[in-house]
């Protein structure tokens, strides 16, 4: 059962159980961006609102598995009140973190480590990339929310 | 079969034994599969039959002159023989068309029989229980022929509501309806659907993809116009489906797909049709497939039809008996309580769960399961469901994958708690 509790750690049903910023915010001034993922019904509604290169304020909505659901929560912690490079610069990290070997995790690995330390809560998902199938479910936010920066600029 | 006097040789063991994934070990687990309703296993008999096609016999079909070319067509055309017989197509092996899938049956209904016979304000009658195959074909022709796609809705007990049906009947010409949900397990009541279709002078069409390996199929006693189902859900091989219609009705139908094998002749200003079943065979046929499924539909009668229908309604009992009792309420049944009119299709909704995290838990215990929409998502919304996770049986089953099944449901349910 070892890799079942990699993927579910603690962190991640804590945020599954009680999602962060959860909720709507008024569009406009907030821009708002739906993802889905069609081969499981998953569904994300991201809020942003951005003033003076900064996302003050971010909530979600949608519903889904434990995955999505902890990543978005996850998500929304990491990227509040950042500017919006910060905000790339984390979106980037996590999706490096999602596309690496599971090697890269090894500490023994020579292939070149991802600073976990930088992700913080957030590298609680990196048992995710040992289940193929439910990394779409990790990255659905993430994809939604670099829509909705795309969108921004 | 006069009753009381059944002598059965069906021993779900033995099928077990036939098929050989059924041994494979995951995550230190035997594996446990309990997903028929997506795909079937294959007995051994059926791997083999498409192996000695290819060691033995591979040639392309209705050409060649030569022996091994006489023997491909041979086996090609036993499978459309078997495949009539086993549904009982009353004209005989002339009104079978291989597709490459049930999907594709459908596109063929829709996109041939549709296009030359339903007009702008024509209505298909489909319903809410349908898989998207039974969906999207229809609302793609409403789009080009501007026909009405309506729906007979879902009662809260998981049965069609018909007792409106005669207001929905309304300039309906085809009534396309699942003999089995995928979902739900819901049997329909097709020959009462068909008396209603043909009173209103609609043809009725049939998805049978569920039906066909868990229950007797006799188009013509269901009194069916359209009947349609794949290989891989009756223990065949992917890669091969069935559209099965009157010989009378298929011979007035267009060509759906063109090119080689369909044809009766080509000239320079045009091309005149093949008739029977080749018309909608274009282009080399899956023939090891149909070798296969012509095992398949051996494999199956051998077993006897009937005798796997109470087999998997003894599992279904024991199941839905088992889930209410241990579980107290957290793992809702989204289908029928009961097994009167019903399959062994068991879909799952666990309190505070998603069906995604449900699968992978019972994956860690080798138990495969399918969680998700069932491509079916009109009914998924009729129920408020983003997804469920199935359960479904087959002849190899048994009651100790059901113990694996409330085992590892039970660390799902302890685990999120």
């Amino acid at each position: 059962m070892s890799n079942l509790e990699d993927l579910y750690r603690e962190v991640i049903l804590d945020h599954y159980r009680s999602p962060r910023n959860r909720g709507e915010l008024t569009s406009p001034p907030a821009i708002r961006v739906e993802g889905f993922n069609p081969l499981c019904g998953d569904e994300v509604v991201v809020y942003l609102e951005v003033r003076d290169g900064v996302l003050v304020d971010i909530k979600l909505t949608g519903h889904g598995c434990s995955i999505s659901q902890s990543s978005s929560s996850l998500m929304s912690s990491a990227v509040k009140g950042k500017s919006i490079e910060k905000v790339r610069e984390t979106i980037a990290t996590f999706k490096q973190l999602m596309t690496v070997h599971q090697a890269s995790l090894d500490e023994k690995s020579d292939v070149a480590p991802i600073d976990l330390r930088a992700l913080g809560e957030l590298a609680a998902l990196q048992g995710v990339v040992k289940f193929p199938v439910r990394i779409k479910c990790a990255m659905l936010a993430w994809n939604t929310l670099s829509q909705g920066l795309d969108e921004l600029a | 079969m006069a009753a009381g006097h059944t002598v059965t040789s069906f021993d779900a063991r033995r099928v077990r034994a036939d098929t050989p994934l059924l041994a494979r070990v995951v995550h230190d687990r035997t594996i446990t599969y309990l997903d028929s309703a997506a795909s079937s296993l294959q007995p051994r008999a059926v791997i083999e039959a498409m192996s000695r096609y290819y060691e033995l016999r591979h040639a392309n079909v209705h050409r060649g002159v030569y022996q091994t070319a006489n023997e491909a067509t041979a086996v090609y055309e036993g499978a459309r023989e078997a495949i009539a017989r086993f549904i009982n197509a009353p004209g005989g092996a002339n009104e079978i068309v291989f597709t490459k899938n049930a999907t594709e049956s459908f596109n063929l209904l829709a996109k041939s029989w549709g296009t030359a016979n339903l007009k702008p304000g024509d209505v298909v009658l489909v319903t809410e229980m349908e898989h998207h195959a039974n969906i999207v074909p229809w609302f793609q022709l409403r789009d080009v022929a501007g026909i009405e796609v309506r729906f007979i809705p879902v009662t809260d007990d998981f049965r069609l509501d018909l007792s409106n049906i005669d207001e929905l009947m309304r300039d309906v010409k085809l009534v396309s309806v699942t003999a089995m949900s995928n979902v739900l397990g819901t049997i329909n009541p097709i020959k009462e659907i068909a008396a209603i279709a043909h009173r209103h002078g609609a043809l009725l069409a049939v998805d049978g993809a569920q039906l066909v390996a868990h229950e007797v199929t006799d188009v013509a006693a269901l009194d069916a116009d359209f009947f349609i189902f794949s290989a891989h859900k009756m223990l065949g091989p992917t890669g091969i489906g069935v559209f099965w219609t009157r010989e009378e009705t298929l011979n007035t139908m267009p060509p759906f797909l063109g090119g080689g094998g369909m044809i009766a002749d080509v000239r320079i200003d045009g091309y005149t049709p093949a008739s029977g079943p080749a018309r909608f065979e274009a282009g080399t046929p899956p023939i090891a497939e149909a070798a296969g499924l012509g095992a398949a539909v051996l494999y199956l009668e051998n077993l006897g039809m009937a005798n796997i229908a109470e087999h998997e309604r003894g599992l279904t009992a024991d199941a839905l008996t088992r889930l209410a009792l241990e579980f107290e309420g957290r793992v809702r049944v989204i289908g029928p309580g009961d097994t009167v009119n019903r399959g062994g299709v068991i879909s799952l909704d666990v309190e505070g769960v998603h069906a995604h995290d449900v699968a992978q838990v019972l994956d860690q215990f080798g138990v495969c399961v399918r969680p998700g929409h069932h491509c079916a998502k009109p009914l998924m919304r009729r129920f408020n469901l983003s997804a469920t996770a199935r359960a479904s049986f087959g002849p190899y089953s048994l009651v100790r994958d059901t113990d694996v099944l409330l085992e590892a449901l039970g660390h799902a349910v302890t685990m999120f708690g």
